[in-house]
Formats: C-alpha cells, structure tokens, sequence
C-alpha cells in the first residue's frame, strides 16, 4: 500500500518486516532517523524477540553484528561516513567472515573538511571489503533492496550494504509502498546460519590462516561475490513477483535505443539523468542514461550488454581517488575494455552540491560535441580555485584551504552552488588537471 | 558451590595448596580427569607461558559452572594466535575472533543473539591481552561494562604486547625493559607513571563483579570465574600471567614470579562487588619489590652482576608504588562470603 513517508521511515519499517533479532547503532547523521524509528519499534515491543543495543561507536556496532550473526540472529545496523570509516576493520572483518549482516548506508561526504551532506565517498572507501553494494536510486527501490538484501546475505553468507543518499533519500518524504510483511515472510525464509557458536556443536570461527591459504580463501569469497551476480536478478525477479513492482537488479538502463551518448551513475541522482536525458531526446539529441545497482559485485557484463553500440560513455562520479579520477568510471573503463569506446569520467555532487539537470544537459552537449575531456568536475567554481592558489603562492593564507576556498567564494557571489547564474560555460565543466 | 573450609596443608615454601592434599570436593576443576578441557593440549604456546595455564582454568571454571553451556570470544593476541593455527584449533567450546580491539562488543553481539534466540542459558566469556583490554579495547570494554552486557571478561595481564615483540602497554609496569621502552638512556626502561588500573575504572562502573588473580594461585583463580558466573550482567577478570619470554624469566618460574609480584604487594588480589572492595587475599609472607624484580631480565638494568641493587632510587619507588597498592585495596578478609551467599 502506498503511502507518504520518509525515506527512513520506510526503511525502518522493510527492515521491521525482515524481523531481525538485533539491532544495533551508534547515532550519525543521516542515518539516525532509520535506527531511532527501529528503536522504538524494539521498545513497543512490536519487534519482540529483538534486541537494540545502544553502543558507543560504530567500531563497536559492527562489533556487535558480527557476534550476534555468528550466533545465528538476524542482524541489521546503519551508518554513514565517518562512521562508516571508523567502523572499516569490523566491516572487513564481517566480509571476510562472510556474516550476512545488513546495513544501511546513508550516503554521505567525508571529511576533512567536514561535512554531512550526501556524496558517495563512503561507500567507495569500503569498495574492497568484501559486502555485496547496492544502491537506490529511490526511496522506494531503497526499501525493496532492504528486503533483498537479507534473502541474498543469509543465502550466500555475505553481508549486504544497502547504499541510499544522505538526506536526498533517507529525508525525503514521497509515496513509498513498504512490503506487507506476509509478502517479506513468504519471500525471506527464517535465517538458517552455514556456521554457528552453539554449544552443542562447537566450532572455532575466525582462526588465522597463513600464506598457504590465504589466496585460496580469499578466491573463494571472490567466488561467493560472483555468485550474487546471478542471485541478485532471480531474488529480484522473484520479490518483484511478488509486491507487484520492478524491483532493481544489477542495472537499470533508461532510453539507451540509438544513443549516441550514455550517462552512467549511481544513486538518486539517476532522477535527474533521466530528466536531462528526456530533455535532451525532445530536443533531438540522442541520449541515454545507465543506472548502475549493484556496484559490487561489479556486474561487468550487464553494463557491457546494456551500453552495447553506445559510442561514448560519461560516467557521473559522485566520489573520486584523488589524483586520479572517478571510481565507478575506472570500473566502467575496465568493462569495456576492448571496446574501443571513450569513457569520460566527471566528478560531481561532492559534499551535497546539487547535480541540476541544467549542468547535465550541458555535459551531455560537451560529451555530444566532443568537447568533454577525460577528467572533470561538474560545476567546478573554476575562479574560486585560481583566487585559491594565487592566495596561496603570494602569501600563506591564513587558514586551511576549506576556509580559503570558502573565503573566495563568499567574496565573489553568496548564490549557493549550482543555482542559475553560476558559472556555467565552456569553464564549468573544465577539467582540473 | 564449594565450601570455604580451612585449608590445613601448604607446600613448604610457597605455601600453595596441592590438590593431592585436599578432599577430593575442594580440588580444582582442572585436577578432575572429567574437566572440559576447554583449551586442549598441542597448542603452540611458549614454555611456561602464564596465558595458556590461566585460559585453561578460568575456561574449564566457566565450563563446569555454566554445565559446559558456554561460548567464548577471543581478541586478537597470542592466545589466539597460538591456539588457531589454520585448520587446527585448541578449543573444544564454541570459539570466536573478531579483531583485536572489539572482543568486548562482539560478546555482547553473541549475548544479544542468545538471549533473543531464547538461549539465555548458555553464557558468554570475552577474553585478551592486556593490550586488546587496556589500550585498543578499552572503549569497547567500557561500553559493555555501562551497558550492562551479561559477558564475563577476563583480561590476561602479561603487561606489554607480547605476540608482536615485546612492545609497551598501557599496562606495562615502571621501568621495565620492553622494545619500545629500551633500559638505555638516563632513565631506563619503562618511563613512571600509573599506567592503566584497569580493575578500578571497571569499579568506577559499577559493575556487579571485579577481581584480580594472579596463575600462583589457582584455586583462588577457579573460585573467582564460579563466583562470576553466579553473576548477571558485565563482569571482570583480570589475571597477572607471566610471560617467560618478554619478562625474560625462566618457564619454570611462572607461578613464582607471580606469586611474589602479589606477595610483593605490586599486583594486589581482590575482589569487588557494585564497585566496593569485599575480598582481599592475604598475603601470607611479605616480601621486598627486589625479589620478585631480579628473577625478570626486563628489570635487569635495576641490578648489578651480582645482584645488588644498581638504582636504587627506582628500586625504592617501586617499592612505594607496591606499598601504596596495598593500601589502596586494603588488607585481610571482610564480610564478602556472606553478601555472595546472599546474592544467590
């Protein structure tokens, strides 16, 4: 049933329908509203048997997961940014146990400088740690891949990141119909755990495994990544069957027919692709977009198929490895390779600047004409950089960069970033390098 | 639980208690052919190694006070390093390592999971080095203490990172000799300071039970896990165990060092119940910090060829810090036995 709510409501309430035995977090912004609404559903006693466990760090609430996963609970927890970070050991750790935790990932920047608006920095930061990644590009898709996400860990016995956008998402209010949870019992069997501390049957888990091994344990984890390559489409065919909506799988493609350029991306922002990309068609320009769903593991072959005779690709990062460029379109590169098709990689959205459709419009024209290069940066305040660098080799500035670059912004326009009438044209989408 | 009978016999000298001496009710665990055998032989511990012989009691304890219903988590550290040598194990109880720093947050995972699994019967024992209690698990340690999780967690003192070298701690002693606080320099070894008093910050929390043991005494150290199992809700155990090679004293001398770093006052015996000290052991023959300091290589710069003392100034102030260790816990038996009766 639809119904108006927010992002994290929602959310907390699939996770509800999903019945995990504990839950456990530490409060970051933006993921707080989703662990406060579980929270109160443990108190009322609606989510009996289950524990919530208050802890003091995300270090200590993966910590938690992975003792109550290894002992046979369902287990959930949410976290975001820094917390994603300061919690990185347990995550690796509960992806080489292969514990099939599930967590919410409310996608946000990471500092320094700080801040807690939404990019996808944290999510890449934990890239190799061993979780299947989904991300929504909806509240709605977020809710469905929740209740994938626990059939898909507790089947292959790897734990599942949920990725949805920091306040984009998790605060955005809009019609969402959360599974009815007769749907999620039928479709979510009861967690039968492959390895368990149980008295009855004792078993050592985590023991050390030295160079004689090492490789091979860790190919078979690969293995078991793979597998979520063919698991992923059926589960998400089979829970689409059955709640009566297309659930995401690997990717989504969107009016790709005859493109002449794809747009590639991840996350909410694929709302405002597809508005360009519809802009653009109308006004004759034949364009398409590529929603990628399931980053890792990284479905290759689907974005290979799905691109297909596209003959340019701009991959819309909303992360990058500094000194080198976007994430995804360095993994994007790599399925094409061979292909003999351009892959233009541009950074954007950093830190919750708005990715507007406008600045869209005018990538896809520059990828259309040949203009854009290899490596830019959306909306990139180009004079602010320059007044940046020109500060700091005349005279040390007084401050860290953040502050200066603030300072020069400040004192060239208060318009916030991205609104009309900030710089646009041929410099706006220039590359840094 | 067993009777606290007047114990008649004493070996000469060190004035332990052997097993053979006593009615076969107050023997340790560990002298019945019948124990767990939690932690089994053929694991890869060093001679003489005081980790390995308290793990072993403080887990068979455990075992036959929760009926062998007991899981146990492990921190990053030579107990587990020595015990899980991939694919083999030592451990014939249900077994978990997370990572080095989080042993007390993965227990309180696994009590959690128990109790809503309606398995609120079998219990849970958290153990590590000091390093993984008083350094890098000490946040994790604290939050399971003032949340209250029903974990036991044992701490196996052997003050410095042992398993990557002999490196300090938070718990490494005064002067002492470790490879990052080399006896070189003006002031050798281990600069002063109190270091961490891990037992008090977890009275500070109020926690229904605290104690200390030390591998000297094993029975004391059994009697201590049954009394914590009693209890419900966070618990803490911390046991000096010797460690031949970062100490640099003899294998066979584990369970003497131990004893005179109690009988020298440096590492008191206790208990606490809800943060107030109810129990001290008694020790029976005083002795000078010296003798427990000279049987110990890491000490060795304090002395001379022939033993004298070379520092004597770091000699006396250690000599302080015992004497004022003792005062600090104080002396001799209180009322306990009758608030841990009433408790049951």
């Amino acid at each position: 049933m639809l119904q108006q709510v927010e992002g994290s409501q929602a959310v907390a309430e699939a996770v509800a329908a999903c019945r995990p035995r504990v839950v456990c977090a530490y409060p970051i912004t933006p993921q707080t509203h989703i662990v406060e609404a579980l929270g109160r559903m443990v108190r009322s006693g609606a989510l009996a048997p289950c524990r919530f466990l208050n802890v003091e760090s995300e270090f200590a609430a993966m910590s938690v997961a992975i003792g109550a996963s290894a002992t046979g609970a369902r287990v959930y927890t949410a976290t975001a940014s820094q917390g994603l970070l300061f919690m990185a050991e347990a995550v690796y750790n509960a992806g080489g146990l292969g514990l099939p935790v599930v967590m919410t990932l409310a996608d946000r920047a990471v500092g320094a400088p700080i801040n807690i608006w939404n990019d996808h920095s944290d999510a890449m930061a934990v890239r190799d740690a061993g979780w299947v990644q989904l991300f929504a590009s909806s509240n709605q898709e977020a809710v469905d891949q929740h209740v994938l996400a626990f059939r898909l860990a507790e089947e292959l016995s790897v734990p599942v990141m949920v990725c949805m956008d920091g306040f984009v998402l998790t605060h955005a209010t809009e019609a969402v119909s959360v599974p009815d949870p007769s749907d999620v019992d039928a479709f979510l069997p009861p967690f039968r755990p492959r390895q368990v501390l149980d008295p009855a049957d004792p078993m050592s888990i985590g023991a050390m495994v030295g160079p004689e091994a090492f490789t091979e344990v860790r190919y078979l984890a690969h293995l078991r990544m793979l597998a979520a390559l063919d698991r992923v489409p059926a589960l998400a065919a089979e829970l689409g069957e059955r709640v009566g909506r297309p659930v995401p799988a690997l990717v989504a493609p969107y009016r790709l027919q005859g493109a002449d350029v794809a747009l590639v991306a991840m996350g909410s922002v694929l709302g405002t692709i597809a508005d360009a990309v519809d802009a653009l068609r109308d006004a004759g320009h034949r364009v398409g977009a590529l929603g990628v769903t399931t980053f890792r593991p990284f479905p290759a072959a689907a974005v290979r198929d799905a691109l297909g005779a596209v003959p340019s690709v701009v991959v819309v990062d909303r992360a990058f490895s500094p000194g080198f460029g976007g994430v995804l379109a360095t993994d994007v590169a790599m399925a094409l390779a061979g292909a003999d098709v351009p892959v233009a990689s541009v950074v954007a959205g950093l830190g919750g600047r708005p990715v507007t459709e406008a600045s869209l419009r005018r990538l896809a024209e520059r990828a259309l004409d040949g203009s854009l290069e290899a490596l830019s940066f959306l909306d990139l305040d180009r004079p602010a950089v320059e007044a940046a660098l020109a500060a700091d080799g005349s005279a040390r500035p007084t401050g860290p960069t953040a502050e200066s670059v603030l300072r020069h912004r400040g004192a060239r326009s208060r318009r916030p970033p991205g609104s009309p009438g900030t710089p646009a044209g041929p410099t706006s989408t220039e590359v840094a390098s | 639980m067993t009777q606290q009978a007047p114990v008649k016999y004493y070996q000469v000298g060190s004035f332990a208690v052997g097993n053979r001496l006593l009615p076969s009710e107050l023997r340790t665990v560990q002298s019945d052919p019948a124990r767990a055998n939690s932690l089994t032989s053929g694991h890869r511990a060093c001679q003489g190694c005081g980790e390995a012989l308290a793990a072993r009691y403080v887990l068979d304890a455990a075992m036959r006070a929760t009926d062998g219903r007991l899981v146990a988590v492990n921190a990053t550290g030579c107990l587990e390093v020595f015990t899980t040598p991939y694919p083999e194990t030592s451990w014939r109880l249900p077994w978990l390592h997370s990572l080095f720093g989080n042993a007390p947050a993965v227990a309180a995972g696994v009590a959690a999971a128990l109790e809503t699994a309606g398995r609120g019967d079998v219990r849970v024992v958290a153990q590590a080095g000091d390093g993984g209690t008083v350094d890098i698990g000490m946040g994790c340690l604290s939050g399971m203490f003032e949340r209250g999780d029903d974990v036991l967690f044992v701490c196996y003192d052997n003050q410095a990172y042992m398993n990557t070298g002999v490196q300090r701690s938070g718990a490494t002693p005064p002067a002492a000799r470790t490879a990052t606080t080399e006896a070189i320099g003006p002031s050798p070894g281990n600069p002063f300071g109190q270091g961490k008093d891990v037992p008090a910050i977890a009275m500070a929390h109020r926690i229904p039970y605290v104690a200390t043991a030390t591998v000297a005494d094993l029975h004391d150290l059994e009697r201590k896990v049954e009394r914590a199992m009693a209890w419900h809700g966070a618990r803490y155990l911390h046991v000096l165990a010797p460690c031949p090679l970062g100490w640099g004293s003899e294998p066979a001398d584990t369970v003497r060092v131990a004893r005179l770093a109690h009988e020298s006052g440096l590492f008191p015996v206790y208990e606490a119940v809800q943060g107030e000290v109810t129990d001290v052991l008694p020790v029976r023959r005083k002795v000078r910090v010296e003798e427990y300091l000279r049987l110990q290589r890491r000490f060795r710069h304090l002395f001379d060829e022939t033993g004298a003392v070379r520092e004597p100034e770091t000699v006396a102030a250690l000599q302080r810090m015992a004497d004022q260790a003792v005062r600090r816990v104080g002396s001799g038996r209180t009322t306990h036995r009758t608030t841990y009766e009433e408790s049951r």
